[in-house]
């Protein structure tokens, strides 16, 4: 089979799959059969959430610079787009007739203003930060993700600190597609001449940099792309939930995204999908502890949560997959590597970023550096 | 993209692990188990974030309903049951708790946030089910215009705040007075956004506007700008964690002016974070535990003997919230959702013990407000400030006789015709402001 | 004139606990190359540690100096053998892991602490012990100095130059700079590194401990969360006057005290309202890293090849 009718192939699968999940989650269900309310909302922030770590896992895992501002871009996404459906989007739906066609389109807007959005502050916010190395950058992004979230909070004509209802839903199918888009999207970046640059850019900046790479280009690119997609996924979030308030969008979250990326493997595409959806689905699950002798034990559930993260770090640190993506070796089978394209690191599982580095236990003086 | 593909596969399928059920015909889910059996009553709230006492004195008040109702046989013979669930205070959490609720304990109704962020979170939800929610302690006018089954037991931020501009005008003859709230908060955004055209209308005058955060360890900043605009009273419409603070902290600045605040002060840690530098500050509150009437009585002692505390307004206005809900399902006959709704919207002079309840065309509760004076970490009863109608908007089905409880004692009660003309317009306007500015 | 010495006092007291905490941020991360995410909740047990010192040991009654001398110490000891046990459980194992590795470990082991800190504690605020008969003292006019602000100032100092002593006088304090230095040429050199690691966390720890308690006293609310965003701020004093560098932490904590309460004083005069107060912390930070990334008083080092 050639190439792109497999490709066409695959996206009808993809489009059948997710058509038919949506139709479970709907009211009349799937051939009578369909999930029920709360499952279907622990589902879309799944698919918000894979989103939301893969597109971190760009910057975070591939490119090797540490953010932890991301909440404060699906922030943006979420109340750049929230804004044009209150203020216009209803208006541009009537204009344009009504019915599913026109909200689909109106909606596709809502979509590309918050991926335009916030990947424009991306962009802002990068320039000048990607100077900066490791910590430093971390505990940049997120002052900026406060910065952000704090001047939201005292917009009035968001909502201010009341919130910001926003009409309309969200069916299954859109985040799905979007899912699958910043998969897709993500893969084949990390696959291109781009990703190439940007792993060289993780393993060793200085060589890099050495080589020819334009290290401050690729990075911020990253961290615009990265950040253009949780704007998407907050676009998703807020038309979901119909209502946003900055509680949601503290460095908290941020943090919650980073933990998916770490328990899935940093640098590691399904492992990122998995890390979002056993970090969704296990606090719900824990909701179900039985309470013993008036003893709750669902209330532990954030503590269990707290250790987990930690015996994950202490045991494997690299996450469940490390690098590896799950169905690689078959991926490889089927397809032949183009030439010269090896794989960078090497293929025992544990990432190089990951090795001890003899810089590392130096323990150099001063601040600013990087390992 | 077969990776993708196998990604997906392995996402349906751990989706399909994680639940999959037969349809019940499509008709919503609060219909089911009428009837017979135990009635499932949800309640969500903030148990293990920053306002956490809110949560667990809203369940507290709740589960001393519950066990009081059970004890006398139930409703029409039916035991009653509350499915408790923590949102950890976040707004993202209560909708996903509340959908919970509803489609996995199948709750026939449900009582809570106490925070107005996390009730506008989660009402959309409940409505969208058509299960009725009653929010014993949301303050901001827009939860309930979510829809109409959405309800609640306490009165608005626009009659709290008028209360408060007209007590300060007419009882404390204040004409500056200088505002000091958390901006980021909603509820203090929304007294003050009351307290300021009623006060000024009254012919007062704002002589400082000064905010902190929740988190902030230190007022002092802010109430040196207010020594320095000397005012008759400060406006401090924020929630008792700090309160405490801010008044210690005023008195080390030499500051005389009386503090005066809203419910959001009601705590019995007030007094062990402020101590006697509260003396002479105001609270505007739903009730008074020091209320001679038999039912307020009778519940401070029950809930002292149970929980070993004085229970607060939120205690109390959970504690009410169960018992309206109790009463709609007795007189619906039974939890089917439109009946219980209606009867709901019906409670017309029920005698809680936080004043009598009556709720409106715009499903808010219609009921006086009592004023407190602070001394010697006590709450002294200074007067009670009945409704005037136009404070939520409703039609003349307000001017309760409040015969039960909190008026029955106060007679001297300035009745300060409230939130007048200025107060309800200025709701309206507020209320409209997401969808118009 | 008045209300800007009284903002100046203000901003000072809240500074020298930034300060305090400050300290422990810029050792643990002058030794260790680690954010201790975990530092700011170990200030928070130490307020709890000091509560409950307090009230075991019948000092929560009347106010008197010898109580509030027993909860200090106490609290600091407790909150060193918490930090203790932190390195020792959770931050060694992963010590020999990438860099990032041990910063989400950090991370683990604060959402750790404030989950407990909720379950144990509960979510709700409690009212911390009134230890000092207060007053407050006037001066140029009309400005007022609490005895609580002095303590804070005086604690403060008595704390900062003896550590000071302890890191330039002591042998400890030469082997504290030396794996500071360079730790592997540290251990070369006969020193135990592991036990020094250990000693900087407790010292750290202990400082922490002393603002938990010192705060305590100038505002009596404490919760379990009430790490977080003081924790936050102490870590942007640390890098604002140079991480790694003790003076620097100081120097930093002031700064961030003073600009914090002049957001509030002033602000509204050149159009900030004082709800901006937090992102105000955060625009310093981040204008600092961005020219002069090693902060005040912090040098930088070349990027080794």
């Amino acid at each position: 089979m050639p190439g792109f009718v497999k490709k066409l192939v695959g996206a009808a699968v993809i489009l059948v799959v997710l058509y038919a999940v949506s139709a479970a989650m709907s009211r009349e269900g799937l051939f009578g059969f369909g999930l029920g309310a709360y499952e279907s909302e622990v589902l879309m922030l799944v698919g918000i959430n894979v989103i939301l770590a893969v597109s971190l896992n760009l910057i975070n895992g591939f490119t090797g610079q540490f953010s932890i501002g991301h909440a404060g871009f699906m922030a943006i996404g979420a109340y750049a787009s929230a804004y044009f459906t209150v203020y216009h989007g209803q208006g541009l739906e009537q204009s344009l007739g009504g019915g599913t066609f026109a909200h689909a389109l109106v909606f596709t807007v809502a979509i590309l203003i918050g991926a335009v959005v916030a990947g424009v502050m991306g962009l802002l916010v990068g320039v000048p930060s990607l100077r900066l190395r490791g910590d430093y950058l971390a505990i940049v992004t997120l002052g900026f993700a406060e910065i952000i979230r704090i001047v939201i909070l005292n917009l009035d004509v968001v909502g201010g600190a009341t919130g910001f209802s926003v009409p309309g839903t969200v069916s299954f199918f859109w985040v799905g597609i979007v899912a699958v888009i910043t998969i897709v999207v993500v893969h084949n970046i990390v696959k291109s001449d781009t990703g190439r640059a940007l792993i060289s850019i993780r393993e060793d900046e200085l060589a890099a940099e050495a080589m020819g790479v334009n290290t401050t280009r690729y990075k911020v690119l990253s961290f615009a792309i990265s950040s253009a997609f949780a704007g998407v996924a907050g676009v998703l979030f807020g038309h979901f939930k119909r209502f946003l308030a900055t509680p949601d969008f503290t460095f908290i979250k941020s943090f919650e995204v980073i933990i998916m990326i770490v328990l899935g493997g940093m640098g590691s595409i399904t492992g990122a999908v998995l890390g979002a959806i056993v970090i969704t689905i296990l606090p719900e699950l824990l909701r179900q502890l039985p309470s013993v002798g008036g003893f709750n034990f669902a209330d532990l559930r954030l503590v269990i949560y707290a250790a987990l993260l930690i015996v994950i770090m202490l045991t494997r640190p690299q996450g469940v997959l490390g690098e590896r993506e799950i169905g690689l070796h078959w991926l490889r089978r089927a397809q032949k590597a183009p030439e010269g394209d090896r794989q960078v690191g090497d293929d025992s599982g544990v990432p190089i970023a990951q090795k001890p580095k003899a810089a590392d236990q130096e323990g150099t003086g001063g601040g600013g550096q990087n390992r | 993209m077969k990776r993708t593909l196998i990604t997906l596969g392995l996402a349906t399928l751990l989706l399909g692990a994680f639940a999959c059920e037969r349809r019940d015909g499509g008709g919503p889910t609060g219909s089911t188990g009428d009837g017979s059996g135990i009635i499932k009553v949800g309640v969500y709230g903030d148990l293990s974030g920053q306002t956490s006492s809110f949560g667990e004195s809203t369940r507290d008040g709740v589960r001393m309903a519950v066990d009081e109702i059970n004890a006398a046989g139930g409703i029409n013979g039916r035991k009653v049951e509350i499915v408790v669930e923590d949102d950890q205070g976040q707004p993202q959490q209560a909708s996903t708790v509340v959908t919970k609720l509803i489609n996995q304990d199948k709750v026939v109704a449900i009582i809570g946030e106490v925070a107005s962020s996390n009730s506008l979170a989660a009402a959309p939800r409940a409505q969208e089910a058509k299960v009725p929610m009653i929010t014993p302690s949301s303050t901001n006018p827009k939860v309930t215009q979510v829809g109409d089954y959405i309800f609640r037991v306490c009165f608005t931020d626009d009659f709290q705040g008028a209360v408060a501009a007209k007590f300060a005008v007419n009882t404390l003859k204040a004409k500056r007075a200088a505002i000091l709230g958390d901006f980021n908060s909603d509820y203090s955004k929304g007294m003050t956004q009351y307290f300021e055209p009623e006060f000024t209308a009254s012919g007062g005058q704002i002589v400082a506007r000064q905010s902190y955060t929740q988190t902030d360890a230190d007022f002092k900043g802010q109430l040196t700008n207010i020594r320095a605009a000397n005012p008759d009273v400060i406006f401090v419409p924020g929630y008792y964690g700090q309160v405490g603070v801010i008044a210690k902290q005023a008195k080390e600045l030499g500051i005389t002016a009386p503090l005066l605040g809203g419910d959001g002060w009601d705590s019995p840690k007030l007094f062990e974070l402020g101590g006697t530098a509260l003396d002479g500050s105001y609270m505007v509150n739903h009730y008074s535990t020091d209320d001679p009437s038999p039912a307020v009585q009778k519940f401070v002692a029950a809930y002292k003997q149970k929980f070993g505390a004085v229970p607060d307004a939120i205690a109390a206005l959970g504690y009410d919230a169960m018992n309206v809900l109790a009463d709609a399902i007795r007189r619906a006959g039974g939890t089917d959702s439109a009946k219980l709704r209606d009867a709901i919207a019906a409670t017309k002079g029920f005698p809680g013990v936080t004043g009598s309840i009556n709720i409106n065309a715009s499903r808010d509760a219609v009921k006086p407000a009592v004023v407190f004076e602070l001394k010697d970490r006590k709450l002294v009863y200074k007067e009670t400030i009945q409704p005037s109608g136009a404070a939520t908007g409703a039609a003349p089905a307000a001017s309760p006789a409040a015969a039960g409880s909190t008026a029955g004692a106060s007679s001297p009660g300035t009745n300060a015709n409230a939130p007048a003309a200025e107060g309800g317009a200025g709701g309206s306007s507020a209320n409209t402001n997401t969808n118009a500015k | 004139m008045d209300t800007f010495v009284q903002q100046i006092i203000n901003g000072l007291t809240i500074g020298s606990i930034y300060a305090l905490i400050a300290l422990g941020y810029t050792m643990v991360y002058g030794i260790l190359r680690l954010i201790n995410f975990a530092h700011g909740d170990i200030y928070m047990l130490g307020a709890y540690a000091g509560y409950y010192i307090a009230h075991w040991l019948g000092f929560a009654g009347e106010p008197s100096i010898a109580g509030l001398a027993v909860t200090l110490v106490g609290s600091m000891v407790a909150a060193a053998l918490l930090g203790m046990a932190i390195e020792r459980f959770a931050y060694r194992p992963v010590r020999k892991y990438a860099r990032m590795t041990t910063l989400i470990t950090a991370i683990g082991v604060s959402l750790l602490l404030e989950n407990l800190g909720v379950v144990i504690f509960g979510g709700a605020p409690r009212s911390f012990p009134e230890q000092l008969q207060n007053e407050t003292y006037t001066l140029f006019g009309n400005a007022a100095i609490s005895k609580t602000q002095l303590l804070i100032f005086g604690v403060s100092v008595v704390l900062m130059v003896l550590l000071q002593w302890i890191v330039y006088k002591t042998k400890v304090g030469t082997a504290m700079r030396a794996v500071s230095f360079n730790l592997n040429s540290a251990k070369l050199m006969g020193i135990n590194t592991d036990a020094i690691i250990v000693f900087t966390f407790a010292l750290g720890s202990a400082l922490a401990a002393a603002g938990g308690v010192l705060t305590a006293q100038y505002n009596p609310t404490i919760y379990p969360l009430m790490g977080i965003i003081t924790g936050l701020k102490a870590f942007v004093a640390a890098v604002l006057g140079g991480i790694g560098n003790i003076p620097g932490a100081v120097l930093g904590g002031l700064l961030i005290g003073a600009a914090e309460t002049f957001v509030v004083g002033y602000g509204q005069l050149i159009g900030i309202p004082s709800t901006y107060r937090d992102a105000v912390a955060f625009a310093i930070l981040i204008l600092v890293l961005l020219f002069r990334p090693a902060g005040l008083l912090g040098t930088t080092v070349q990027e080794k090849v």
